[in-house]
């Protein structure tokens, strides 16, 4: 998958889930504000992207990826 | 000194409708709430007979955060509340201002449960669960979502008490306020309808197998009955102080006069005489009433052989001679099970208020203990002014309310 494929698909899954609009979405907005993500629902964008692109990101890895960019690349250089 | 207790607001979601007013325009029609449902079918089920009822769609009223942690019965028992705290006049406000408590009968949350393990089986990872799943497998599911969702601030904590766990639910709530320790609570019922939740019900084969004629399959009382039809939804009462309902100028709509209570101490499936007879004289005792006030019994019976037969036997024994008008619900809507005994002083609440008793659908033929009973087959016009309501459940444990209209 390109990488603009793949941070494409990821804002669709992402919007979808958590209610939001896709524009919102950008490289460097911050993920647990733009999605108004608690401790709870964070579980759930992990168990998202784990489930549709089959990468893990372990709890000690979550604290570095703030952004959606940083998202992307941590997606993109682990499938 | 004890204080009154009063019912000043009702909410309801259920297979005879969304709202009080379809709820009360079904019963009076004597419409059914039941389907076959194929799903079941195709699942092996002995009896694929359900009520029929569709999800609550509570997008746009509830975040996706707080729909994340509730099954069914808790979006069930969410719109059944949003109704009863409307019509008793009660606003956020109010509740953020006052120790408002929550007492809700539940006694499953299968669905969750199922779904969440067929998950870790399969992926052999828990986070893919997802966070709504703990709370969502929870048996005080309802009242943790509720609670938290209206913000109460007072008792707070789910009643499993089988198929009596609606009406213990709003016995104690009404205990409680009786005794001063909450000027309000909210109570209920609820019950998941889907297939996971009853399918090792239908195993013990205590379903009615009529699936060619949905409809006529939960017959309480009726000679020819088979089984009952598991049903669901929720149903809100809100009950409070007749003080604190004085004081804020509320709808006052009955007084709970009493809760019977016992426990048969016997088989865990199968229901005797004696213990729920205690319960319906406990109720009596304690309304301290004579038994000629009451008007009409709304009955537990579920359309099963023993269960009606020994629930006719213990009212015979009780009124004695006096035959207030006996009916059950349960023809129209199935065995609501964890919620029965909460949507159901809400339906014979609804009857009250509008001077009918709906038929006991599908009594056709009564049976040896059946006759002695005052049953009507068809709705009736009829005014009455007391009701006591039963509801047993498996372990032997029986409810019995009885309430007064105002």
């Amino acid at each position: 998958m390109e990488k603009q494929e793949l941070i494409e698909k990821i804002n669709q899954v992402l919007a979808e889930e958590f209610e939001v609009e896709q524009s919102v979405i950008t490289p460097d907005a911050d993920i647990r504000e733009t999605l108004s993500l608690d401790s709870l629902s964070l579980v759930d964008m992990v168990a998202l992207i784990e489930e549709q692109f089959g990468v893990k990101i372990k709890g000690t890895e979550l604290s570095s990826v703030k952004t959606f960019g940083l998202l992307y690349d941590f997606v993109f250089e682990r499938m | 000194m004890e204080k009154r207790v009063v019912i000043t607001g009702m909410g309801i979601y259920s297979c005879l409708g969304k709202s009080l007013d379809e709820v009360r325009q079904s019963l009076y029609d004597g419409k059914s709430g039941i389907i076959f449902d194929p799903v079941r079918k195709e699942m092996g089920f002995r009896s694929a007979l359900t009520a029929y009822l569709e999800k609550p769609d509570l997008k746009g009223q509830l975040s996706r955060n707080q729909r994340a942690f509730m099954p069914e019965e808790a979006q069930y028992a969410y719109a059944a509340t949003v109704e009863a705290l409307r019509n008793a006049k009660i606003d956020q406000d109010y509740l953020d201002a006052h120790e408002v408590g929550l007492l809700y009968g539940n006694d499953s949350t299968a669905d969750a449960v199922v779904k969440s393990v067929d998950t870790m089986r399969e992926k052999k990872d828990t986070t893919l669960v997802g966070s709504g799943a703990i709370f969502q497998s929870m048996n005080s599911t309802v009242t943790m979502n509720l609670g938290c969702i209206f913000h109460l601030k007072g008792i707070n904590l789910t009643v499993s008490g089988a198929c009596a766990s609606g009406s213990h639910a709003i016995g104690l709530g009404a205990l409680l306020i009786r005794n001063g320790l909450q000027d309000m609570v909210v109570c209920g019922g609820a019950q998941e309808v889907n297939p996971f939740s009853i399918g090792s019900f239908d195993g013990i084969s205590a379903f009615s197998t009529r699936e060619s004629d949905p409809t006529k399959a939960s017959r309480p009382f009726d000679r020819d009955r088979d089984g009952l039809v598991p049903g669901g939804g929720a149903a809100t009462v809100i009950i409070e102080s007749y003080e604190s309902a004085v004081k804020r100028g509320a709808p006052i709509l009955a007084e709970i006069l009493s809760y019977g209570f016992s426990s048969n101490g016997d088989h865990i499936s199968t229901p005797s005489v004696e213990g729920p007879a205690r319960s319906l004289k406990a109720a009596i005792n304690n309304a301290g009433i004579d038994i000629r006030q009451i008007g009409y019994i709304n009955a537990h019976a579920t359309s099963t052989k023993v269960g009606d037969m020994n629930e006719a036997k213990a009212i015979i024994e009780v009124f004695g001679d006096h035959k207030p008008f006996v009916t059950s619900t349960k023809g129209q809507t199935g065995h609501e099970m964890w919620m029965a005994g909460a949507s159901e002083i809400i339906y014979t609440m609804l009857m009250m208020k509008n001077n009918f008793i709906a038929g006991n659908l599908n009594f056709e033929n009564p049976d040896e203990d059946s006759a002695k009973l005052n049953i009507p087959a068809n709705r009736i016009n009829a005014h009455f002014d007391t009701f006591l309501s039963n509801s047993f459940g498996f372990g032997g444990t029986n409810s019995t309310l009885i309430v007064k209209n105002l």
